[in-house]
This record gives structure tokens, sequence and C-alpha cells, in this order.
């Protein structure tokens, strides 16, 4: 079923071919300015970033090229013996990668370093779609979910161990991937209530509510519970009466508590509300046992779990968060302003864009890029560069670029055949790009904490450059198999 | 035909691998879920362009923030400019100096101590400096993170012992700037001095910034603008360690400084040297004029001052000596010192009563020791005579001109006396009294002429020419300014006209104010100014200025003598040669005497210096006994 050369050139989608083209040029113009020093003489020379930076496109083009005619039905042969490579190449690296920055993901060969774990991506998310995509598999069984999930937390926990958190977190677009394969959602509620919970927790923490000894951080958490409870039973377990009840229950006694500790005796609100959740479980306890109903019991699970996850997060974020970590997320969620140390970066970032205006400064124009106040300019930050240089329009112009790639590979991925091999490994794509664009444009606007990702055909490197390449165009290929049949 | 279409799968059949096939059911389950995912996508995007949006389309904070980073804005002073005399010579140029600057933000474990050791200032001075730098009220421009002025106007001396050592105080630097130096001793009040701007100086003019200097008092001041040029501007680059990387945009938004321009001045410093020397020990003041085109030849005020005195870092304890001396050597007496003129001012008279038909220069009017009139009695030095104007000027007949002004008040050709007042006042306020001439220095002084009005609030209207008949004769209310009695001299000397006085003759490369180039003409008839001029002759050849002649050329003169509180006031003010005028001048000396003691001849001296172009033997002997001899004028404020 090899295509010929000749039917490729009509049936593959130039839209995703052009859009990848034109990030790839404005990628590369992008570090031209933030390379540039005002001594910097010539960008195609391979000693300076954008010189090296162009034999990289060329070479991901090359590679784009070749993969292009490898058959669909060859992706989804090797897809797990690739995704074994991948998980014994990560392994190695944690052992033989020196020491860059504290991170031990970099393989050195010769004058090229190469980071592994942007290859574990395609790896991973074709072996997902293989496993997904396999007749009879679903997730109401649970012996398939293990596996599916556990494709994706092996690589994952491997790039933890190389300490480069940052990469490992991007493998959380699976889940989303999954989602959209059919996992039950409860997972991306429970997701966003840990998320939610620990942010408030730990950004509201610490002072109390007016006249009433109560932290605020816990009471807001400890209303939230039962809200999302009567949620939870009434999307998952269909019960709009049991939700009624907890509703209809637990405000009444919140409020009631709350005027009692502003006028009567003033006690600490956040007790009574840890008793409601109590009540609540205990009450769904009751009710699981004569309907033998799972879900009720998982709800119950939910609301203590919830008590116990506000009273560890204190924990986490003190004890299990290193130093640094806790410093940036406490300057992310606004409790310190601190623009020398941690903050410095996303301060620095936040002045070159601003400073941008409506047309920005003009091609290597840019003051704040060029003149290093902005770290890791050609990488991670290379956004500020855009949004200094071409000001509001470029930086937009990047964002719809992105939009239009996200949506555009969302389309063909919904169009993928009956089967589920093309459309998971689409999905996987779009959602791995969604989470790039994500935290990192969000942590260079400040919206994020500062994890280190590369902006996909933006950022300087040859690693994320050919990771984005082979993920999109092994996609190409089997979108453009769907036609040529 | 929608791909989104789920039914649109049905018209690719199912094959290929066999994973392609089954879980159907689930397939059209969870599609909606692609919604959820779309959503974020666009959710994320949208909320990000408004982030955006506000981080650079409303907030301007970034922009400043970035510039404040970025750009070192770095002035680029100019020259100021130099100042000649009227021979060419140098007399104010720049020398460099240095100011000691101090960024706030980079000031780390400073040793106090030494750095005071190394500039020469007490630990106080150094705390007040500090203080001043961060009080923004002082200072309104303050920022720690640019370089503010410490200590200005180091020598090149004091700032090469600073060197040595600056690496040891972080956060001071040093900026070559220049120092005003002079090539004189002489002429401080004409040329005046430079300051550092004041606060007032500051909100008048947005050019000036801390630290800036600016001319304080004479051609200084006056020419400020002509002389300062316009600063220019670089915009350095800073990267993120501080160090410079160039200019920004490649200099394209740098502004080179424009230099000041250079000022000739009408002053003949040899001239300038003389009259001081011979007003030494003395107070008062000499000024000449060159008649024909009103340049101050040389304007003398004593006590006076060495300006190099006030430039430099001595310059505020020097500045605080001099207000606190009694004898104020900083006032500029020839422009500032309003004084009687005596009888230098009948020359005036005879002109007003000429003009108006109250006398011809054939009238005779008598003196019998003066004016007697009534109870009242204005005494003069002669017998009992009757002279006709020549000789009444020569021997400066006090009777002749308070007849003249009499006659004039009571004159049937004017109503009342008020309207003879009046037009009495015209004349002398055409003649350049009562009001400021616009002599090219700050601060001159109007002197004054009394009219009708003044005279009816102080009589309360019942008043007659006998009331007010001292002023013929330059007693009474009138004053006038040194200067006003030299510009006196030079429209005599001109025969009509005189063109405002003005120190500087010659801007370069600029225009000179209009007013400094026209011929006023004054409303008496040239005519009557000859029998004047006769009339000063007379008092050279044969009259009351008999030491004023000269055998080289033909002197004109008139003597003053002013009475005041104390000693009279000795006054002179002369013309020569007589034809062809070089040079007016007016000798101001306070309690004096009698005008021929020290008015006529210092006032001959000065003039054969200017004519002759040096002094006789005899002269210099005459010059250094002049020169020492000492009016005491005891311990009073003056």
């Amino acid at each position: 079923m090899a295509t010929r050369n000749g039917s490729l050139w009509k049936s593959v989608d130039w839209v995703t071919i052009v859009i990848c083209l034109l990030m790839m040029a404005f990628g590369w113009l992008s570090i031209c300015g933030a390379s540039y020093d005002y001594s910097t003489t010539s960008f195609l020379s391979f000693s300076s970033r954008a010189g090296k930076q162009l034999v990289w496109i060329g070479c991901a083009l090359l590679v784009g090229i070749v993969l292009l005619n490898i058959g669909k039905k060859y992706y989804q042969l090797y897809a797990y013996i690739l995704y074994c490579a991948v998980i014994a190449l990560l392994v190695v690296t944690i052992f033989i990668a020196p020491d860059t920055k504290g991170s031990h993901s970099w393989l050195v060969l010769g004058p090229v370093k190469v980071q592994p774990a942007e290859f574990a991506k395609f790896a991973t998310a074709l072996a997902l779609a293989r496993q997904v995509g396999r007749y009879g598999f679903t997730f109401r069984r649970r012996a398939d979910m293990v596996k599916a999930l556990a494709i994706v937390v092996l690589p994952m926990l491997l790039i933890v161990a190389q300490a480069e958190t940052g990469s490992a977190l991007v493998f959380l677009a699976f889940f989303l991937v999954l989602y959209r394969e059919g996992m039950t959602g409860s997972f991306l509620l429970i997701g966003i209530c840990a998320i939610v919970f620990f942010v408030v927790g730990i950004s509201q923490g610490g002072h109390f509510l007016p006249h009433i000894p109560t932290d605020v951080g816990l009471f807001i958490v400890m209303a939230l519970i039962p809200v999302v409870t009567a949620i939870m039973l009434r999307v998952y377990a269909h019960d709009s009466r049991r939700a009624l009840i907890v509703i209809a229950v637990s405000v009444p006694v919140t409020i009631a508590a709350l005027l009692a500790s502003r006028y009567f005796i003033p006690f600490n609100v956040g007790w009574v509300q840890i008793g409601l959740c109590g009540l609540i479980a205990v009450w769904l306890l009751l009710s699981y046992l004569p309907s033998r109903r799972p879900v009720y019991l998982f709800i119950a699970l939910f609301a203590v779990g919830s008590v116990g996850y506000y009273y560890s997060t204190d924990y986490v974020f003190n004890h299990v968060l290193k130093d640094y970590q806790q410093q940036r997320i406490r300057v992310v969620l606004g409790m310190e302003e601190d623009i020398k140390h941690v903050g410095y970066n996303v301060h620095q970032a936040k002045i070159a864009i601003g400073s941008g205006g409506l047309r920005g400064k003009g091609f290597l124009n840019g003051t704040q890029t060029k003149l290093s106040y902005v770290p890791e300019q050609e990488t991670d930050f290379i956004f500020c560069t855009i949004g200094e240089e071409q000001g509001f329009i470029g930086a937009v112009g990047v964002l719809l670029l992105f939009g239009a790639l996200i949506l555009r590979l969302l389309v063909l991925a919904e169009r993928q055949g009956l089967g589920r091999f093309g459309r998971a490994y689409g999905y996987s794509v779009v959602c791995i790009l969604t989470f790039h664009l994500i935290i990192n444009i969000g942590m260079v606007i400040g919206y994020m904490p500062v994890i280190g990702i590369p902006l996909p055909f933006f950022s300087y490197g040859g690693s994320s450059l050919w990771g984005f390449t082979i993920l999109i165009a092994i996609f190409l290929r089997m979108d453009a198999e769907r036609t040529v049949r | 035909m929608s791909r989104w279409n789920v039914k649109d799968r049905h018209a690719y059949p199912a094959g290929g691998t066999a994973s392609d096939s089954g879980n159907v059911k689930e397939d059209y389950q969870y599609d909606g879920r692609r919604w959820v995912i779309v959503g974020i996508v666009i959710g994320v995007i949208i909320i990000y362009i408004i982030r955006l949006f506000s981080l650079q389309m409303l907030n301007d904070e970034y922009k400043e923030n970035a510039q404040n980073n970025a750009f070192l804005n770095k002035t680029i002073y100019p020259t100021r400019g130099v100042i000649y005399d009227r021979q060419g010579r140098l007399l104010v140029f720049n020398q460099p100096a240095y100011d000691v600057m101090v960024c706030m933000r980079n000031v780390h474990n400073l040793d106090t101590l030494a750095l005071c050791e190394a500039l020469d200032i007490t630990r106080q001075q150094f705390d007040r400096r500090m203080a001043d730098i961060k009080n923004t009220t002082l200072n309104p421009g303050y920022s720690s993170y640019t370089d503010q002025v410490f200590l200005s106007q180091l020598t090149v001396e004091d700032c090469a012992r600073l060197t040595e050592q600056l690496y040891k105080f972080p956060g001071f630097s040093t900026r070559l700037r220049t120092i005003r130096q002079y090539n004189y001793p002489n002429a401080g009040h004409v040329l005046g001095d430079l300051g550092e701007v004041s606060k007032k100086e500051m909100a008048a003019d947005d050019y000036y910034s801390r630290g800036d200097f600016i001319g304080k008092q004479g051609v200084e001041s006056f020419y400020e603008r002509e002389l300062r040029g316009v600063k220019g501007r670089e915009i350095l680059l800073r990267d993120a360690h501080g160090q410079i990387k160039g200019h920004y945009m490649d200099g394209a938004e740098d502004v080179p400084a424009v230099p000041g321009k250079n000022l000739h001045l009408g002053i003949d410093m040899e001239l300038q040297a003389l009259g001081e020397r011979l007003m030494e020990n003395k107070i008062g003041s000499i000024v000449a004029i060159e008649p024909s085109t009103g340049e101050v030849l040389c304007m003398v005020s004593s006590p006076t001052f060495d300006p190099r005195d006030l430039a430099g870092r001595q310059r505020g304890s020097n500045h605080v000596k001099m207000t606190q001396d009694l004898r104020k050597p900083l006032l500029n007496r020839a422009i500032q010192g309003t004084y009687p003129p005596g009888s230098t001012f009948k020359t005036s008279q005879a002109l007003t009563y000429l003009q108006e038909g109250i006398i011809t220069p054939e009238t005779s009017l008598p003196c019998t020791h003066g004016f007697v009139m009534g109870g009242l009695h204005v005494g003069c030095h002669d017998g009992t005579t009757s002279w006709n104007l020549v000789p009444a000027i020569a021997t400066s007949c006090n009777g002749f001109f308070c007849w003249g002004l009499y006659r004039m008040l009571n004159a049937h050709k004017y109503t009342t006396v008020q309207e003879a007042m009046t037009c009495w006042k015209d004349h002398m306020v055409d003649m350049g009294f009562g009001y400021r001439l616009g002599v090219d220095l700050p601060g001159e002084a109007r002197g004054f002429i009394p009219n009708a009005d003044y005279y009816d609030k102080i009589y309360k209207k019942s008043w007659k020419g006998v009331t007010v008949i001292s002023i013929a004769i330059g007693q009474g209310e009138v004053t006038l300014t040194p200067l006003q009695i030299a510009n006196l001299c030079a429209t005599i000397a001109n025969r009509g006209y005189y063109i405002a006085p003005h120190v500087v003759r010659e801007v370069e490369g600029g225009t000179l104010d209009s007013l400094y180039t026209t011929r006023h003409y004054t409303t008496v008839d040239r005519r009557y100014y000859e029998t004047v001029v006769e009339g000063m002759r007379g008092a050279v050849t044969m009259g009351t200025c008999r030491r004023a002649a000269s055998p080289d050329y033909e002197v004109c003169g008139k003597t003053g003598t002013a009475q005041n509180r104390g000693k009279d006031h000795s006054v002179f003010m002369g013309f020569a040669p007589k034809d062809d005028p070089k040079i007016a001048i007016a000798v101001f000396v306070e309690n004096g005497g009698y005008g021929a003691v020290y008015g006529v001849p210092i006032g001959a001296l000065m003039m054969e210096q200017y004519i002759n172009g040096h002094l006789s033997a005899e002269s210099e002997k005459k010059a250094d006994e002049f020169q020492h001899r000492v009016i005491n004028y005891g311990n009073t404020e003056r």
C-alpha cells in the first residue's frame, strides 16, 4: 500500500505544511533577532546560533520528507518497538548524560547535543495510539486502562529521573488524548480540583476572614468540596436528589456557622465544614451499601480525600517542592514581588514584550532582548523577542498561527476513519502542541510558573525542532494515506 | 460536504488493518469531547491575546522600564563661548575640571572617611550633600539609577588625587566638565560669574538640570543663551551587566552639542585696568563710552573683585564673604548706584532751556552769590555777576541755572507749573534719565526724575518753581546712575543722539539687538548742543576743569560736586577730542569732595590712556599718586 510520490504530493495536507514552514521561517528570524548583539556580521555562519538553526531546519525538513515516505502500516507495526527503544534510551540517558544545569537529559554526540525526551513524545504517541486503536480496547476494562496509563506514565517517570521536570509535565497532555478516546472525565475534574485546591490553599492561606478566626484558603476549599461533590453526584451518579440534598444542607449550615462565629462565640468555621464533608462521605457510604453502586464510594472517597489533600498540600508545598519551585509558584500566584531573583526572568520578559507596543521596535531593533536583559531569549523565552520586535501584531500573529495549526491538526485527527490509531495519534500531536503553547507563552507573559519547555518551531535547538517535525510528519503521512487509498 | 459530519465516516469503508474496525459505539459516544479540546485551545488563545493587549497596548510602564533598562542618556555639554576684549585679547576661557558623580544604587560598603579625606571635605558636608541629592524637592530629577553630581569643579590636581583611590568607592565616578578661567583680574562686574543653577532657574527654563552652571552676573548672565550653546545628547545602550554596547540606532537619535558663541566686548582691558587702579581705596565708578557706537569702553565699579575668586570650588565661601562685606564689592555701582548728578546735570538743563526758548545762547542771567528768592538761597562760588550760557557752564554758575528753571516753570507758554514740569520731565526722560538705558548687563537701576504728580503728592499741590529749584543743578530729588551721566556726555559729544550703551560689541555668528545699533535722537536741536559743547570746552580752557586739559587733543568737560548727607561726591564728565569724539567718560567718586579733586584728574588720565594708548611719564606718576590716595569711609555700610 506504499504511496507513489506523485499521489503523496497531491494527498498530503498542504495547509499544515505551509503553517509549519511559516513558523520555521518566522522562528528563524526571531532567533536572528534574539542572538543579534551589535557585533553580529552574518546570520549564515555556523558559529552563530542563527546559522546553526538554519542547519537544524534543513535536517528537520529532510527528516520530514523521509518520514512522509514511510507507510502508515510501518508506524503501526513498529510502534511498540520504537517505544521500547526510546524507553531504553531514556534509561541510558539517566546514567550517561553529563550534568547540564542540574539535569541529566542531554546526550552529547560529538558536536551535537540531543535531548531524547523530545523523541519520547512521538514514540509514546505511537505506542498509545496503537494500544488505544487495538481491536476491542475499552476504558471500561481495567487492564486496558492500566496499559494505556502505563504507556504515558513510564517515560514521564524516566524524564523526571533525568531531573527535567518541565519535559515530563508535557506527558500530562496525553491525558487529554485519553479523555477524547473515552476515558472518564472524572480524571480531568479531579485534576482541575487538585490544581484549584492547591492554588487557592497556598495563595489564600495564612490570613483570616474578617472578624472570623477562619483561614481564608481553608474556608474556600472546604466550601468547594460539597459543591464539587454535588456536581459529581449529578453527572456521574445521575442522582439529582442526593446532589440537591448535599447543597441544601451544606450551604445553610456553613452560613449559620459563619454568623455564629461572627456574632456569638468566635470559632474556626473550618471545623464545621470538615465535619460537613465527613457527614457527606458517611452518608454516601450508607447509600453505597444498599445500592452497591461503586460511584457513591468513589464520590465519598473524593470528599474525604479532598480534605486530606488540602492538609497535605501544605506539607507538599513546604517539604516536597524544592525551594526554587516554591518560590516560582509564589511569584506566579502573585504572593511575592521578586524582580531580582526568581521573578527576574518573567519581569524582564514582561518588560520586553510590553515595550513592543502595537508594531514593535522592528527587526533587530529590540533593545531588551539584544542587551541580554531577558535570559534564555533564544530558547524558552523566544516569544519575548517576537513581542518586542514585532509588537502586538507579531505576537498575536504567532498565537493565531498556533491556533490555526492546532485546529487544523484537530480537523485532520477527526477525519482519520473508523480506526482509532490515526485519531489517537493526531490528538496526541494536538495536545502536545497545545500544552507547549499554554505553558511556554503563559510563562513568558507571567501566567504560568517558569517551566523550561520550548515554543515549537520557534525556540532555538535541534532536538525540539526535530521532535515536532517528526510528530507532525508521521501524522501527515497517516492523513495522506486516508485519501490515497 | 463537511468532514466534521460523523455520518461522513461511512463514506470510507472499514478496512485495512484489523484494528481499524470495531468500537464503533464508543466512537460516537465521545464525539462531543472534541469540543472540549477545541474550547481549551481557543479559550487559551483568547486569554493570551487579551493579556498581550494589556501588556503591550494599555500599559506604558513597561516601555519606561525598558528605556530605563537599556538606555543610558548621556548629556554632552557644549563648550561655553569665550570672551574677548576690544583689542581681541582673550579675557575668559574654559579649563578642564572634574565633577564627582555618584550613582546611589552602586554605592556599597562605602568607606566614608577615606572618601572625605580624598575629596578634602568634612563628614558633615558629606552627609548633607548625600541628603540633598536624595531630597526630591531639592533635586526633582533624582534617580538612584543615574549619576548625580556629588561635588563639582575639582581641579585637575584634585581629581588626580581622587582617581588613584576611586576603585575603593564603588558608585563614584568622575566626569569631565569645564571651568571658567580668566586672564585678567579685572572687570569682574562686567564679566560676571557662573554658578550652579538654582531651583528657581530650573523651574523657569527646562533646559537646565541639576548641577548645570548658569551665568549669575554680568555678561555671563545677560548673554547666557548665546554663551551656553545647546546641550547634545547621546543615547547609549547598556546591557544587563551594565556594559555599554554602543549607540542606540547607531547614533541616529544622538544630537551633537552646539558650542556657545564667543563674545567680543567693547571694553578696552588696559583702560579698564587703569580705571580700577585709579579707583583703588575709593568708592565710586568710572564709565567710558565710545560716543559714535555706544560701546562701553570701560566700566569700573570700586571696590571691585577678581573674577577668579568666583570660579571653581572656592566660589561659595568667597561669595559669602563678598556679600557680607560692608562696602558691597559685588554691587556694580556704575549701573546700580544712583546718585545726585550735581553740576554735570546743568548741561541737560541748558539744552532744555534753549530748546524751549526760555533762553538764547546770548541771554544773561544774574548771579548774586547764587540764586536768592524769598527765604531761599542756593549758593554759588562766584561773586555778583551776570553770565550768558557758555561762561555759565564753564564756571558752573548755580544762579544762572536756577534762574533758568525758575523762568521755565513760570513761563507763560505753559498754563500751569505742572504743565511746565511735565515738559521738563519729558526732555529729561528723552535724554535717557529716569528709566533704564537698556545696557546689556543685569540689574540696571533707573535713577529718578521727578514729575508733576510726584510734587503734587509731596506738596499737596501747593508748590511753585522755587520749591523744586535745586533739581536745576542736579540736586534734590534727581538721581542718575554713572552710566546715565556717561551717556549724557556721549549724547553731547554726538551733538544730539545716543546709541544705548552696551558692553558687547559683537556676538560671533549672531547679531546684536537693534537697540544697540540705532541712534536715538533727543528732542533738542543740534545747534543747541554746539553751544553746550562750547561751554564744556570753556570749562576746560578757563573754567572748573582746567586740569583735564591735554596738549594733544581738545577736551570738553564738566565737573560736578554732588551734595549729600556726608562729604560731597566728586563728579566729572567729559569727552575728547572735541570735534571727533572718541571717548565720553563719567567719573564718580563717593565723598571725594569737589569735582576737580578726584573726578577731573582721574577722567583726564583715562582719556589720555584711551586716546594716546598709553600714559606719559608724568601722567604715570600722577596715576600712581591717585592709586594710593585713600578716602576713609569709616565702618558703615555703603
